[in-house]
């Protein structure tokens, strides 16, 4: 498996600096006409919480215009001002999704301006010579052969055929650098709408029009296409539940009260305005009205991540995961190994092992080639010198090894069992003290590299793979969220084991194939463990389809991609750390912006119970412990505070609560600290400022 | 440090605490004889004798669909039976006294009444049922709708307990074994302690007796020492005779009385046990006894705490309220000298916690401030609650919590192992509707009936508690009444008994559904990063939602019924 490397451990990547990726925030103006769009019924109806307050609206309005007419409910001054906060309170809410919306929506336009319709050259066969003739890039259909030459818009999605060629994804990936795609192998995906820049391929369309990854990712950005998440369900069926039991609290008010002032002779009975009031303040509108701004923010946080995530789905299922599949290479080691000894054969002086292991080097222009100048160059201060007729020999797949052929030596370095091999059919010896020290080092989970000269073997290059810096505190405190990290690789078991154990990963599957990695997280699913893992490789891709949550990386291959649920545009393994977080995030701000609404409530009925009865029962008058000044200012004031604190809250649900990596008892100590014993005391302050605010008035 | 208790406090603690501390020792014998008799795989030979004879496979592993439809089924039947018995009553043989048949509105609440475990009495016993219906109408009833609800709470626990499976067990086995392994000798053995106690079991109608002033007087007999012990072990609490257990033949002393609390506590808190047994983990079921415990404590302290208090307006008028060496002091007014407050209060907690609805004072005459923690308690209907439906009742709020908790850690909310998801939630919120839907809707019918004012013995908030009071124990299947309502009148008969028939029937069926859901989940396995359920914060918390939820559903109700009364008491004006 192949791929590109990051070198921060940190998965949490900064969005590239394009124009394109900097999601606009879109203009007040647009969120204030959204917030109004809005505001027709079939919207409304989605969201029986808001529904209810729309509802609410409306039949105040029709109060108030009543009383303008004489008998009224209440005095029409009265029933206005609480009308139009109840519109204020629907209004928030359409305002706080129209933003979350508004951020994907600039971002979608930016898409939308690179899939231009162009013509493609379609072709009869898969050569250059074929015959052609031009197709509108909408009309094209699976299976086609469409030839890209440079400067020209890859058509469609699809694989290279024929072909390599540089290419600018910068469209989509916001990285400017040009990527490699090349016919077979695994960077044979292409995009539609990326341009080719140097060269020619033949790409086999693999995405009907409309289908393309283009238009996935612009009705993902747009929340055209969002559907409600398992837990959005459950929680919708909560809030409409609460919607319930509170209609009925206050509906079945009426009654009481007036059946209260019968037997007690005294009063009269609660006013229709006051029950409207009542109810929307009591119905978890805080949650209701910003539910769909959190999803659609989730979203847009994983866009921000550079990753798409295919459904809202796939992120919530991200927020459950407690099994990563780590791919060593790129995600827990660098990408690269360092040389970092010299272990010469018995009889074989240090000093001329490094200088052998250097001269074989000097054309290896590989990472771990140029490690080998390096550490020579530190230990003996050998520099490097320019040789003269010297020839060099290119690693080969046959023989596995590298070297130099000069004045007369011939250097060769490379895996034990090749230059064992390679000296032994020139008639050396392989010594037992080589193969122990071999087997020493890989057992510290290096990669022995030894080096002969002819049949002569001087001795060994120790390289090491380099564990990134702070993983090993990551992990840790993924253990500590309940979440067991699981390091996958080809590595031997002696080498993986050793690497396992420094970077503190909880297990590790050694020689893996393809097939060991889909038994495994078969195995885990079936204890009931949800798995994440990476992958880019065709091979990958039964693997990334079994998983809960699967990340391609955007490098990767088309069939990768499509059996994830999110593909990551900067092809960076370590982001699967950022994208567990996100989820948790997620699911977490609706949690606390549910406890909050709720708790919220309690300062409410002190408002607004004393104040409705209090014609009925002056002695109820006792219960208003908020000191507010006038049973009208009162209910008014909770009305303001329950439509204020949607505004006061949208950012949190834009941005999320704050997350930190603590064990489960932690999390909920401190988030009931702020958002249930907060969410009690909040109001109680709140609403007071708001009467002192309104008393001149009343 | 020293404090000083007040003597009066001190005999309230000392009165209390045995009673509690017998009841939790109990839990873990009766706890774990329940689990065991829902999970053992034999059956004994009168249970096969009885399954062979019903036609019924005892290895039957049932969906939740027919567990539910076997309990509503047998139930109705049962009922209608119940019915029957009570309409023929006049043209059925061995009365000696001739009694009348029921009238059908009263005959239907008196069936709904008895079926649902609520045991409210639009009639007095005495006056009204003969032998015959005594025993095959009320005791029978009060004997198979406790089983009904203990065996629900086995299914339901069997259901939690199980990963992957389709059933959730057999109700006919569970109903059967809970009603000869534990019912019957629970009954057994407690009614020779009745009868030791002096409690009469006779099949004699009455006998007549010539009285101190030379007259003669009829005094109603009948087997009331078997009626007493499923009443209270049952969680029923209809009384043999109109006063209840504030008669002498109920009650006879100090011991029936604690051994009357014991009797009503007793299944609903070995339940705890017997979850944590069944779901295999212990501490769960502790804690969950825990929140029952700490719940009680708070409304017992608060029922006591008012009465102690008496009534202020009493003052003025010389009357001694104060504790002494001659009488136990605090609000008098509707209780038995024998009892006093203290035993008053434990009594009214108990009965109304267990919402068993056996009196041995008159609900009526607390406090407001008492009665407000005596219909707090059954609006809850999860403190301790009835035999089976309490611990179902406490588990819907758990779940809840868990909902509401498990967000703000950021994962998919997870109970006992299994994620908890929008199936669950819909029948969860069902059951959790049900109630209060009953109990506001029906009093708010009830205020617009223009009859109800009729029925009423007191004007003012005490008139509007009345009403609210026989809904509330009628939907959370209680059956104590805050006498004074005349409720035996058409529309008060139908409305209480289709409310008792909602609060039982709409939380339990959907509770089983529940179960049956979440035994066809897949375990998720827990880790540092589950929520934890068996934890101190979590049984706050669950408190905290229970009483945050029961109060915001009935704080407004309950400010225009006992709330405002205690207000104006303050202020001096009496209902």
């Amino acid at each position: 498996m192949k791929m590109r490397c990051d070198q921060t451990a940190n998965g949490a990547s900064a969005p590239q600096g394009t124009g394109t990726r900097d999601a606009v925030a879109a203009s007040w103006t647009w969120v204030a006409g959204e917030a109004l769009r809005k505001l027709s019924p079939g919207v409304q109806m989605k969201n029986p919480v808001m529904f209810v307050i729309y509802a609410g609206s409306i039949v105040s309005t029709v109060l108030g215009i009543q009383a303008l007419s004489g008998s009224g409910d209440a005095p029409a001054g009265f029933i206005f001002a609480v009308t139009i906060w109840l519109w204020c309170t629907v209004l928030f809410a359409n305002g706080a999704e129209a933003l979350a919306e508004g951020r994907g929506r600039a971002h979608a336009e930016a898409l939308r301006a690179t899939r231009r319709r162009v013509i493609a050259r379609v072709l009869q066969e898969p050569t250059r010579a074929s015959t052609s003739w031009p197709i509108p890039s909408d009309e094209l259909t699976v299976g086609a052969y469409v030839l890209v030459d440079a400067g020209e818009t890859i058509p469609a999605d699809g694989e290279v055929a024929v072909g390599t060629a540089s290419v600018d994804e910068s469209a989509i990936t916001g990285e400017s650098a040009p990527v490699i795609r090349e016919a077979g192998g695994d960077l044979s995906s292409v995009t539609g709408g990326t341009r080719v820049l140097s060269d020619w391929i033949i790409v086999r369309v693999s995405a009907r029009p409309g289908e393309a990854f283009l238009d996935r990712m612009i009705a993902m950005v747009e929340g055209a296409r969002r559907s409600r998440t398992p837990n959005e369900i459950a929680l919708t069926i909560l809030l409409a539940a609460l919607t319930l039991i509170f209609l009925l609290v206050c509906a079945t008010l009426r009654p009481f009260s007036e059946f209260s002032v019968l037997i007690n002779g005294t009063g009269q009975a609660i006013g229709v305005t006051v029950l409207i009031a009542l109810l929307v303040c009591l119905i978890p509108t805080t949650i209701g009205a910003l539910l769909s701004a959190v999803s659609i923010a989730g979203m847009s946080r994983m866009m921000h991540a550079n990753v798409l995530a295919t459904s809202g789905r796939a992120i919530e299922a991200a927020g459950d995961v407690d099994v990563l599949l780590l791919d060593k290479t790129g995600t827990i080691t660098l990408g690269n190994r360092e040389a970092v000894r010299f272990h010469p054969a018995p009889g074989i002086d240090e000093r001329a092992l490094a200088e052998a292991a250097q001269m074989a080097s000097l054309a290896d222009e590989t990472p771990e080639g140029r490690s080998i100048l390096a550490l020579a160059g530190k230990i003996f201060d050998i520099r490097r010198c320019e040789l003269h007729g010297a020839e060099t020999v290119a690693f080969s797949a046959r023989t596995r090894m590298s070297g130099i052929d000069v004045d007369g030596r011939r250097l060769r370095k490379g895996a034990a069992s090749a230059i064992r091999a390679h000296v032994e059919r020139i008639g050396g010896i392989f010594s037992d003290a080589v193969t122990r020290v071999v087997d020493d080092v890989s057992r510290r989970g290096s990669t022995a590299l030894v080096v002969s000269d002819g049949a002569c073997v001087l001795g060994i290059v120790e390289l090491k793979d380099i564990v990134k810096a702070g993983l090993k505190e990551r992990f840790a405190d993924l253990r500590a969220m309940g979440i067991k990290t699981v390091m996958v690789t080809g590595d031997n078991m002696l080498t993986a084991a050793a690497i396992a154990a420094e970077a503190g990963v909880d297990d590790y599957l050694a020689e893996a194939t393809p097939e060991d990695k889909l038994r495994l997280i078969r195995r885990f699913q079936a204890e009931g463990h949800l798995v994440a893992m990476t992958g880019d490789g065709i091979n990958d891709a039964p693997a990334l389809a079994q998983a809960d949550v699967a990340v391609a990386m955007n490098s990767g291959t088309q069939a990768a991609k499509e059996a994830s649920n999110m593909v990551d545009l900067d092809s960076n393994p370590t982001k699967l750390l950022s994208v567990v977080e996100v989820g948790k995030q997620m699911i977490m701000t609706r949690g606390a912006l549910t406890t909050f609404s709720l708790a919220n409530d309690l300062a409410k009925y002190f408002a607004i119970v004393p104040a409705a009865f209090v014609a009925t029962y002056p002695a109820l008058g006792a219960l208003n412990v908020m000191n507010l000044h006038s049973p009208g200012s009162a209910i008014l004031s909770a009305v303001i505070f329950n439509a204020l604190i949607i505004v006061t809250l949208t950012p949190l649900a834009l941005h999320g609560v704050k997350y930190r990596m603590e064990p489960a008892s932690r999390l909920l100590e401190r988030n009931l600290l702020i958002y249930g014993v907060g969410g009690i005391i909040a109001p109680f302050i709140g609403i007071k400022l708001i009467d002192l605010v309104l008393t001149p008035f009343f | 440090m020293e404090m000083h208790v007040p003597d009066d406090i001190r005999q309230f603690i000392l009165q209390f605490t045995p009673v509690l501390a017998i009841m939790t020792g109990l839990v873990v014998i009766v706890g774990k004889w329940m689990a065991h008799l829902f999970t053992s795989p034999t059956h004994h030979v009168l249970e096969r004798g009885t399954y062979r004879i019903l036609g019924v496979d005892p290895a039957e592993n049932m969906s939740w669909k027919r567990y539910g439809a076997a309990l509503l089924l047998s139930n109705a039947a049962m009922m209608m039976l119940g019915y029957l018995i009570l309409r023929l009553q006049r043209h059925l043989p061995g009365d000696p006294l001739e009694r009348a048949s029921q009238t059908p509105d009263l005959a239907f609440n008196t069936a709904a009444s008895f079926i649902t475990n609520t045991n409210w009495q639009s009639y007095s016993g005495e006056a009204s049922l003969s032998n015959f219906s005594q025993m095959a109408v009320i005791t029978f009833l009060m004997s198979v709708s406790a089983a009904t609800g203990v065996a629900a709470a086995g299914g339901f626990t069997r259901g939690l307990s199980r990963m992957g499976s389709s059933g959730i067990g057999s109700y006919w086995v569970d109903f059967t074994r809970v009603l000869y392994r534990l019912l019957l000798p629970l009954c057994f053995i407690m009614a020779i302690v009745y009868v030791w106690q002096g409690i009469p079991q006779t099949l004699d109608a009455d006998v007549i007796v010539t009285t101190l002033e030379g007259s003669r007087q009829r005094i109603i007999l009948g087997p009331v020492a078997s009626f007493e012990t499923i009443k209270h072990i049952g969680t029923n609490g209809g009384g043999f005779f109109g006063v209840n257990a504030a008669h002498p033949f109920e009650n006879p002393t100090p011991l029936t009385n604690t051994l009357h609390m014991l009797g009503m506590l007793l299944i609903p808190s070995a339940l705890t046990c017997a979850f944590g047994s069944m779901i295999k983990r212990p501490p769960q079921g502790w804690f969950f006894f825990g929140a029952f415990l700490a719940m009680f404590l708070g409304f017992l302290t608060l029922i006591y705490s008012a009465e102690r208090a008496g009534n202020p307006l009493l003052a003025p008028l010389g009357v001694d309220q104060n504790p002494g060496a001659w009488q136990g002091g605090g609000n008098m007014e509707g209780k038995e000298l024998r009892f006093g407050v203290i035993q008053s209060s434990l009594f009214a907690a108990v009965t109304t916690a267990a919402t068993t609805g056996s009196v041995d004072s008159m609900h009526a005459s607390y406090t407001p401030l008492g009665g407000l923690a005596l219909l707090g308690q059954m609006m809850l209907n999860n403190v301790f609650g009835g035999d089976g439906v309490g611990l179902i009742n406490l588990v819907a709020y758990a779940i809840l919590t868990v909902f509401l908790a498990g967000m703000m850690i950021g994962r998919t909310p997870e109970f006992l192992g299994r994620k908890v998801e929008a199936r669950e939630m819909k029948y969860v919120m069902l059951a959790v509707l049900a109630h209060p839907f009953s109990i506001l809707g029906f009093t708010a019918i009830a205020c617009l009936a223009p009859s109800s004012a009729d029925s009423l013995a007191n004007m003012g908030p005490h008139g509007f508690s009345e009403i609210l009071y026989a809904y509330v124990s009628g939907t959370a299947n209680n059956g104590s009444a805050f006498a004074g309502l005349g409720a035996d009148t058409p529309f008060f008969n139908t409305t209480i008994g289709l409310s008792m028939l909602i609060g039982r029937y709409f939380t339990l069926l959907p509770m089983i559904a529940v179960a049956g859901v979440m035994a066809s989940k897949k375990n998720a396995p827990e880790s540092p990063g589950t929520l934890a359920t068996a934890t101190p914060l979590f049984t706050a918390l669950l408190i905290s939602v229970i009483l945050l939820s029961g109060g915001l559903t009935f704080l407004p109700a309950l400010a225009l019924g006992p709330i405002v009364e205690h207000l104006l008491m303050l202020a001096g004006r009496p209902f």
